[in-house]
């Protein structure tokens, strides 16, 4: 399987008042194609730093990063942006959904950055919440959903364009056991059946099972790949 | 969905706020429309007026009044068609509504004002009844005066020969404008000067002012200048001006409207300015992680930065425009209410209002907008 998903010595830095603080110390990964990759790790271990690095959402200090055979580490904040909208899609521990538009209208959000006509947009929309198992819940603001059907709309939000790459904080962190589940199993049926490459931050052993393999941080590092070991070089 | 589609949804995300803002904008350009009126009459009343006719006074102030002799002298004046004398008369109705009261020669103002309509006839008896007096069609018809009616006029300046203040007329004749924009200024009472002249106290001779109409309005600079130098190094220098001007000096004399007008506008859109700046600045602190999302999802800090402002905008355009749209109602229901200002909020001062739109738009929405385009994704989603 090729690697979608290719990191080489990456850094990350913040500056701290005068100090420059490293976070992530010479990162080295690869995902391949259609993967389910659990990142896990203590708090402060850089499990989101490094999901906000491969969703474009920041840049490195330093190392390459390479998405689908692209170079994102040295893209433009314009065409980083760009480049987000069509290849990531994203899933937020607290949904961020937009509160005054209705399920529809939030799934359908970031294809006003595409060239379809408003129908198309509906239609699409329509898709996306059927996949989730939301189809009659359309027209609902987020206040009327509960945390498990935000989190779907959330997650029709993230496929509604069709990018290849899926990233997920926390996906399950606000949800009971049972919801949980019923979210990463939708997870695990895209990856499974609709080709999904999909890279989680997670706190909870029991959601990184749904995942093919779990990759470990600590202190910034990577500590081991438990299972698939030889889809990654440490 | 759309883009406007999304605008018009955050605008009125939280009602009650919106709605005030809204209501604190709308009280702002209603004022402003009323207020730029104002402005717009008194600084451009004579632009309707054009420079047909010319207006003489003394050159120290149109208060001092000319003599009568000069009448003559100013007719003889090439490119001078007609003239009459205009004496302010100080008019007041039933001890409490100031008039705008004029003692006139009745022929010559006619010559002088053809726009002012009444029939040959009345004309021919306001010249001829010695205490006549004809009043605009506005005026009687507030005060519910009718031809043939004696009318009890006191004049604040001018007392008879016999110490009274209170002088009575026979009314002759009710002036109307030849169009509507001079029907909405027949709110005057003009009084034979024969009678003023032979009964006030303070003797005969005094003309007041020269109302004059030029053969040709091309030749009104060369006129006003003959005019004057004629009377120059005389006891009774004089000032001759157009209409325009004479206006806007006459209103001077209450103070200057137009500063006035402009320091209440500042006072009143500095404190919009604070109220709705506050307002939007507050609502995009509320909305940090969501243009956080915008900006994860792919749109552009530039398209986030139209959002904020476009809000800001739409915002500021239903409150403006609701605003000038109730000013320019209540500016017809006064003008129509018979108080002699006819206020009337016309394109310019729509055009005026239109930029203030635009322009507080801009000056409250400017860094709300530039804060959403700086926004760092990963910092606003973090909440930091």
């Amino acid at each position: 399987m090729s690697a979608l998903i290719s990191i080489r010595d990456v850094t990350k830095s913040y500056s701290r008042g005068k100090q420059q603080v490293e976070v992530l110390h010479g990162i080295n990964l690869e995902i391949p194609k259609g993967d389910f990759v659990a990142l896990m790790g203590p708090s402060g271990s850089g499990k989101t730093t490094l999901l906000n690095l491969i969703g474009g959402l920041d840049q490195p200090s330093g190392g390459e990063i390479s998405i689908d055979g692209k170079r994102i580490d040295s893209l433009s904040a314009g065409q980083l942006t760009q480049w987000r909208a069509t290849n990531v899609g994203f899933v937020f521990q607290f949904y961020n959904l937009m509160p005054v538009l209705t399920a529809q209208g939030n799934v359908e959000l970031p294809l006003l950055l595409t060239k379809l006509n408003a129908a198309q947009r509906k239609r699409n929309a329509e898709v996306a919440l059927q996949v989730v198992g939301l189809g009659d819940r359309a027209k609902h603001k987020p206040r009327e959903l509960s945390g498990g059907q935000e989190q779907r709309v959330a997650i029709a939000r993230a496929i509604v364009s069709d990018p290849s790459l899926l990233v997920c904080d926390e996906p399950t962190g606000d949800l009971d056991r049972k919801t949980a589940d019923e979210i990463l199993t939708l997870l695990q049926t895209l990856n499974r059946e609709h080709g999904k490459t999909i890279v989680m931050v997670t706190h909870d052993p029991l959601a990184a099972e749904y995942a093919k393999r779990t990759v470990h941080l600590d202190k910034g590092k990577l500590i081991d790949t438990p299972a698939h070991a030889d889809h990654a070089s440490v | 969905m759309t883009k406007t589609g999304f605008v018009i949804a955050n605008l009125f995300r939280k009602k009650t706020r919106t709605s005030l803002t809204l209501l604190s904008i709308v009280m702002a350009f209603l004022l402003f429309g009323l207020l730029q009126s104002v402005n717009v009459l008194f600084n451009a009343g004579a632009d309707f007026l054009g420079t047909a006719r010319l207006i003489t006074q003394a050159r120290v102030s149109f208060t001092q009044s000319l003599p009568m002799r000069m009448r003559a002298e100013i007719e003889n004046v090439p490119g001078v068609e007609a003239v009459t004398q205009s004496q302010w008369f100080g008019g007041v109705w039933q001890g409490k509504d100031q008039l705008v009261a004029l003692a006139v020669d009745p022929l010559r103002f006619h010559a002088v004002y053809p726009e002012w309509e009444l029939p040959e006839a009345q004309w021919k008896q306001f010249a001829e009844t010695r205490t006549a007096m004809v009043a605009g069609r506005k005026l009687a018809d507030q005060y519910g005066w009718k031809v043939g009616q004696k009318v009890p006029i006191s004049s604040n300046i001018f007392p008879q020969k016999n110490g009274s203040k209170d002088w009575v007329f026979d009314l002759v004749g009710i002036v109307d404008g030849k169009d509507e924009q001079w029907k909405r200024q027949a709110s005057q009472v003009w009084i034979n000067h024969g009678y003023f002249d032979e009964e006030n106290q303070f003797g005969s001779g005094s003309g007041g002012i020269y109302l004059i109409k030029l053969k040709d309005p091309e030749a009104a600079a060369k006129v006003a200048r003959i005019i004057d130098a004629k009377f120059e190094n005389s006891p009774d220098e004089t000032k001759t001006q157009n209409e325009k001007d004479w206006n806007l000096g006459f209103a001077k004399q209450f103070g200057d409207i137009g500063l006035i007008v402009r320091w209440i506008l500042f006072a009143v859109f500095f404190t919009l300015l604070m109220v709705v700046g506050n307002t939007m600045a507050q609502t995009m602190r509320e909305r940090v992680p969501e243009m956080a999302v915008l900006k994860t999802l792919g749109f552009s800090d530039g398209t986030v930065l139209g959002f904020v402002l476009a809000e800001t905008i739409a915002l500021c355009a239903i409150g403006g425009l609701i605003g000038l749209s109730l000013a320019t109602v209540a500016g017809w229901v006064i003008a129509q209410s018979g108080i002699p200002i006819p206020l009337r909020v016309e394109w310019r001062v729509w055009t005026a209002g239109i930029i203030a739109i635009l322009l507080l738009s801009v000056a409250v929405g400017l860094l709300p907008a530039l804060r959403a385009k700086r926004l760092k994704i990963v910092d606003a989603l973090a909440g930091r």
